[in-house]
């Protein structure tokens, strides 16, 4: 635990180093760095509209949804329609991977199995929405509906193929608490 | 962009008149998960920042003008590293298509890139430990390669 509370305290450091460089190099006007500042804009903008609300979401769900009711629909006791709930459930995850990662923790830690989560954490940056639509749009909606029609199979065998293997060795997920 | 915190706020709301107590714990349990979570995310801004350099000249010049396999294998490749948001990827990818590039390729780029995350290793890592990243990650390459060569074969670029 202390060794965490470190590490953070490590990245928070160089986290302000980072930030020191870029504001540097906006008044110097170096360019690689004034790039990087770009960049790092676009990336933090998305951060910042997406993850404090998310959340706020799942310290919600963390109190409100049952034990049962998680395990009825993504764990063992739950068939095949787990697969379709981690889909759907993914498919209308707002703010991708980002959200997902920390989602899927509590899903797991609240009785989802291996593949259920594995299933929704792949899930969620192959079929969003949003992210479909715009790549139909450019792309032509022949390319995307082979991508996500070839695609979702195979996730749901390669979920069940990863759940059963970390089950069999009796793999743990961190607790992210 | 903000949508999302409307509907957490919509949420809290509906929470905090159903149940106050409930409400307060659950808004400290997703601070602890969050605080604790922070540095990470930070650390991987940074990275991110820095693997957007690679231009999209680059990645032109890269995928395009190969032949399809090796086209492939390097989209696979530069699709595992970098990481872009999607208002910046699919634009690249028309691009790419415009100037002729198979859709075996833009497949394999778009998919690894959306699949596989070398860049958010360290916070996958966080949740779902070293082991499961990893497995995941080969997994999600795996399944990449087979999208992008079905892709060429529905496409008629590749022949069985």
């Amino acid at each position: 635990m202390a060794k965490k509370k470190n590490s953070n305290k490590l990245n928070y450091i160089i986290f302000s180093i980072f930030i020191a460089f870029i504001v540097g190099s906006y008044f110097l006007n170096f360019d690689l760095g004034e790039r990087i500042g770009s960049n790092f804009m676009i990336f933090a903008r998305d951060m910042v509209s997406i993850l404090p609300p998310a959340f706020v979401l799942i310290g919600l769900f963390d109190v409100w949804v049952s034990r049962e009711s998680i395990e009825n629909n993504f764990g063992h006791t739950s068939g095949f329609k787990k697969y379709i709930y981690a889909i759907l459930l993914a498919a209308t995850t707002v703010g991708g991977t980002f959200v997902a990662f920390p989602v899927a923790n509590t899903l797991y830690h609240k009785g989802a199995n291996y593949s259920s989560i594995f299933t929704y954490v792949t899930a969620a940056s192959l079929v969003m929405i949003p992210m479909s639509i715009m790549e139909a749009s450019i792309l032509g909606v022949k390319f995307t509906a082979i991508r996500i029609g070839v695609s979702l199979p195979l996730v749901i065998i390669s979920s069940i193929i990863l759940g059963n293997f970390f089950s069999k060795i009796n793999y743990k997920i961190p607790k992210a608490e | 962009m903000y949508t999302l915190y409307y509907i957490a706020g919509i949420a809290v709301l509906i929470s905090f008149f159903t149940d106050r107590e409930r409400t307060i714990k659950g808004l400290k349990i997703g601070w602890k998960k969050f605080s604790k979570i922070l540095g990470t995310y930070l650390k991987l801004l940074i990275i991110l920042s820095i693997i957007l350099l690679i231009s999209d000249q680059f990645i032109i010049n890269y995928l395009g003008g190969q032949a399809p396999f090796i086209g492939m294998i390097m989209g696979l490749i530069i699709g595992s590293i970098t990481m872009m948001p999607g208002f910046i990827a699919y634009p690249l990818a028309g691009i790419l298509v415009s100037r002729g590039v198979d859709y075996m390729v833009v497949a394999a780029f778009i998919t690894t890139l959306m699949l596989v995350g070398v860049a958010t290793y360290p916070v996958e890592k966080e949740y779902f430990g070293i082991k499961a990243t990893i497995w995941r990650n080969i997994a999600g390459f795996v399944i990449s390669a087979m999208i992008a060569v079905a892709t060429g074969v529905l496409y008629g670029e590749v022949l069985v």
